[in-house]
């Protein structure tokens, strides 16, 4: 079972993914992204990293990316595909997944632990979870607040597309900088999921939490839920 | 030539000796851009022309380095076949005129150095100096503080690259001037070392971005004295573009794995000039130019302009001899130009064509050798008097337990929090001890059990009031704080900010302030492998106090035995490594509290320092320690709050001492560190501190939610929470 790390110019967060994605057993390669073909790949990870400098609008320029239209293939048949941070945002720009992030209402970068609650644990990403489950995850961007329009976000909830929901710390102590969203997405959303539940967005890093070295390993179920699924399916 | 300096001299700013060595080095006068190709390379930022006589003095040879100063950076190895390479580097006078534009460049430029060596870089660290936050002058103090923080977030974040640490510090001598050092270490495979070389005859590559108009003459700029007139060079700043330098990056590392290049060159400050010209010259050769063939981001740009810019994200690769058309395939992948502007000829000269005219040809050793300089050196006056000020007489303030929460709330000593999260401190995944968490910053080198462990240091108030011991201080703490996260310091790199060097007090605080970093150095038997100087940091009615920014790399063998600063387990014992007394000279207290800044900075017994930290090193290598903190600024009481913070932990404990309760709780003092053990370990861990001679001290328990200290006559208490309270909220209404 061998999962596609897609690497944009200026992907930085490519390495981490295969690194991650790698210690719970799967096997993972880097596509460049001229690349016309996923053939062979079961599922499809867009990492974070600022994709050409990001500097038109972040992900704007990376739907363009040949390797995009197979991408676009995979997702229609079914098959895993996940965007993290940069990722989702490439997601959303291309129409993959609803709404748009915009700049984080605090206006610039942040990168912190924030925690996340699980909402959906019925799906290829979230299976090794316990549903509710509360996450320590680290957060990294400095574009994450989650928008989409009012309609848009009834849906999302009625069809429980909310996968991940920024929720304060269990332990609780004092928030530093406000409040436990850390970027004003509506909704508290972290992450959402396709209709079809295969495609999945996020803006936290579960891959920056792995390891014990690392100070969280609730981001290693994200990995091994894919494992189990794409054994499943095979 | 007397009296009146011809218009060429006056127009360049070379003085008339210096002008007459050039002339005697080419045997002739030289053309106006022949003349400018000298002025960057004689600048101090490239030639350490008054700092190098005294650079000599620095140690540095070590069993493990592999490569010291006069490379694009410093190379240390540690085991199992992995070297770590690294750098600081100032970007001062940029960062004062544009601070988003220079503090980027500044973080591009180190990258590239640490890249030019083939490694691959896993962390960046800055130091940085500011002015006053209060009063009227607090607003321009603010406005640089969020450009510079902007323009390290904005590259180091968007290149990929971690900022795990680094300082921040806040004096009245900085308003003027502002100091933004940057510091980056890489990891790399020993074997795949390199060096900038290339043999007779070969095509050296230009790789990267176009070459614009930006920041041209910048090495010059550099080396100057800022003024109002600095105010319109606003051009002299460079333009950093992360994306850019990201792709330069992967280009170089990949050449460099694929074993496609043997030399390699950072294009930083003075541009091709500087690149092409040292090359050349450490491979003992000549090298042709050709203007015409280097890519051009305008149109128009005449020899001077394409010689003197410095544009960013570009490199220079020679490649080995049938791999030049792998090298260019390999930068149209990632779309990068790489263009053959140049080649190794055997004459010694740097000879530059342009429409096919010579329009410049000076020996390659003319450009390299500058004329190094000697000075008399003199202490500024008064300074002696207000270090022997006699500080016993300083009342003894009634509010004892104020205090800690105005030390906490100092613009030195608060919370660092509202920096660092605008940097992005975990991408690579090999932070392991993020800022705030620790003393020093740890990384974990993948495939191994090792850990990197890094730090920068400098304490502006010390070597102020005595360059000397001040820069035995920072090289001192900086090993320290490696030290008390687990890791063995191996070498250090160094940041010398000073005054001009061209003033008897400029130049004796420079001599001064090596002068001590050589002391320290051989007796903690740490070489330096790389630095930069960064000199005339002063105006007509200021000059920065001597600023030593120490940057200290050491290993740990296990990184899953390293220590933090908070503490975690109730019931844990607290003890303490040194004397509960501390001194008021130079102190942070002093200034916050008595609005003074006098006395002598604490004395240092560098044989107890190091004995200090080995003994903690060991502790935590035993497993047996997992939390530990060095005693810095604002003294045991400060320390022991900080400790506090993290998990909301609070402590009972006893200082046992008759000094007066102010140096007890506020005085600073160095070699001093406390640490948390469990019971089943106290014996033993004191044991190991009366093996080494250590002064120690058993202070109390970890417990609650409050800090409480018992002194001989009173016993003073603060809730946690308070204290977080004052130490959280000041940067927080700097950096919103």
């Amino acid at each position: 079972m061998k999962v596609a790390v897609i690497q944009f110019p200026g992907s930085n967060c490519d390495q981490d993914a295969v690194w991650a994605l790698r210690l719970v057993g799967l096997q993972a390669e880097l596509v460049w992204h001229t690349e016309k073909s996923l053939e062979g790949f079961q599922a499809v990870l867009l990492p974070g990293g600022f994709s050409y400098g990001d500097y038109l609008r972040a992900g704007a320029l990376a739907k363009f990316s040949p390797v995009m239209e197979e991408v676009r293939r995979l997702a229609e048949r079914g098959y895993p595909v996940v965007g993290i941070c940069n990722g989702f945002q490439v997601l959303t720009e291309a129409g993959l997944l609803p709404g748009a992030l915009l700049a984080n209402t605090n206006l610039h970068f942040t990168c912190k632990d924030v925690f996340l609650r699980v909402e959906r644990t019925d799906l290829p990403f979230t299976n090794g979870y316990q549903p509710g489950q509360v996450l320590k995850i680290p957060i990294a961007h400095g574009e994450g607040r989650y928008y989409a329009d009012a309609q848009t976000l009834e849906r999302l909830e009625q069809n429980r597309q909310v996968v991940f929901r920024y929720v304060p710390s269990p332990s609780s102590p004092a928030e530093e900088g406000g409040g436990f969203n850390p970027n004003g997405s509506l909704n508290d959303i972290a992450g959402i999921v396709n209709e079809r539940g295969n495609v999945l967005g996020m803006m936290p890093h579960p891959e920056r939490a792995v390891e014990d070295a690392l100070g969280s390993t609730d981001g290693r179920p994200f990995f091994s839920s894919l494992k189990r699924a794409l054994g499943v399916v095979a | 030539m007397e009296g009146t300096l011809p218009p060429l001299l006056q127009e360049t700013g070379i003085p008339l000796h210096e002008y007459q060595e050039i002339v005697r080095l080419l045997g002739r006068e030289p053309g106006r851009l022949e003349l400018y190709l000298f002025k960057v390379m004689w600048s101090e930022h490239c030639s350490y022309k008054n700092s190098r006589p005294l650079l000599k003095l620095l140690p540095k040879e070590g069993p493990a380095v592999l490569q010291g100063p006069g490379e694009n950076a410093g190379v240390v190895e540690i085991g199992e076949g992995w070297a770590v390479a690294f750098k600081i580097e100032s970007h001062n006078h940029p960062s004062a005129v544009e601070p988003v534009q220079g503090a980027a460049t500044g973080v591009g430029g180190i990258i590239r150095d640490i890249v030019a060596m083939g490694a691959r870089p896993i962390a960046l660290l800055n130091s940085l100096r500011f002015g006053k936050l209060e009063g009227p002058e607090g607003d321009r103090t603010r406005y640089l503080v969020r450009g510079v923080v902007e323009g390290i977030a904005h590259y180091g974040n968007a290149i990929g690259i971690p900022t795990v640490g680094g300082e921040v510090y806040f004096h009245p001598d900085y308003q003027e001037n502002p100091l933004v050092n940057a510091m980056c270490l890489g990891l790399l495979r020993v074997e795949e070392l390199k060096k900038s070389r290339a043999s007779l005859g070969r095509p050296v590559y230009y790789v990267g971005s176009k070459t614009g108009r930006d920041g041209i003459g910048g090495a010059a700029f550099a080396s100057e004295e800022l003024s109002e007139e600095n105010e319109s060079k606003r051009p002299s700043v460079q333009v950093g573009d992360p994306f850019m330098g990201k792709l330069t990056l992967e280009v170089t590392l990949e050449a460099i794995r694929r074993d496609l290049v043997e030399g390699v060159q950072d294009m930083g400050a003075a541009g091709l000039t500087s690149s092409l010209s040292e090359l050349a010259h450490k491979s003992g050769l000549g090298i042709e130019l050709n203007l015409d063939l280097v890519p051009k981001r305008e149109a128009g740009m005449n020899p001077l302009e394409l010689m003197l810019s410095e544009s960013q994200e570009r490199m220079v690769l020679v490649p080995r001899p049938g791999k030049e058309k792998e090298l260019e395939a390999l930068a149209a992948h990632y779309g990068l130009d790489a263009v053959p502007v140049a080649h190794t000829i055997a004459p010694p000269v740097f000879r530059v064509l342009h429409q096919g005219q010579v329009v410049a040809e000076v020996p390659t050793f003319a450009l390299a050798d500058c004329p190094t300089y000697t000075r008399e050196g003199q202490e500024e006056p008064g300074l002696a008097r207000l270090r022997e000020a006699d500080l016993s007489a300083l009342p003894i303030p009634s509010d004892l337990q104020g205090i800690l929460l105005r030390l906490l709330a100092s613009p030195n000593l608060c919370s660092r929090a509202p920096i660092f999260e605008r940097y992005d401190h975990q991408v690579g995944t090999n932070t392991v001890l993020v800022p705030g968490k620790g003393d020093a910053a740890i990384l974990r080198i993948k495939g191994t059990r090792r850990g990197l462990a890094v730090k920068v240091d400098a304490n502006p108030r010390y070597s102020k009031l005595s360059p000397r011991l001040g820069a035995m201080h920072a090289l001192a703490e900086a090993a320290r704080n490696v030290s008390v996260v687990g890791g063995k310091p191996l070498a250090y790199t160094d940041g010398l900010n000073c005054g001009n060097p061209e003033t008897p007090q400029g130049y004796f605080e420079l001599s001064e302030t090596i002068a001590g970093l050589a002391e320290a150095s051989a007796a903690l038997g740490l070489p330096v492998v790389s630095g930069n100087v960064s000199l005339y940091n002063e105006g007509p009615n200021y000059r920065i106090p001597p600023t030593p920014m120490v940057g200290v790399v050491g290993l740990l063998e296990e990184v899953e035995r390293r220590a933090e600063l908070g503490l975690r387990k109730a019931g844990e014992f607290v003890v303490l490594i040194g004397s509960p007394e501390g001194h008021l000279g130079a102190s942070e207290y002093l200034w916050v509290v008595h609005g003074q800044e006098a006395g002598s900075p604490p004395p240092l017994d560098l044989t107890m320092e190091a004995q200090a930290q080995a003994a903690i090193r060991n502790l935590i290598e035993r497993g047996w320690v997992h939390t530990a903190h060095d005693v810095a600024e604002g003294g045991l009481a400060v320390a022991l709050a900080e400790m506090c913070l993290p998990y909301g932990l609070g402590a009972t404990l006893e200082l046992r001492s008759h000094a007066r309760p102010d140096a007890l709780l506020y005085g600073e003092a160095p070699g001093r560190i406390l640490f948390s053990v469990d019971q089943a370990h106290l014996q033993q861990a004191v044991k190991v501190l009366e093996a080494y001679g250590l002064p120690h001290s058993v202070l109390g328990q970890v417990g609650g939610d409050h800090l409480t200290l018992l002194l001989p006559k009173e016993q003073i208490t603060w809730p946690v929470e308070a204290l977080r309270r004052a130490w959280e909220q000041p940067l927080r209404e700097v950096l919103p």
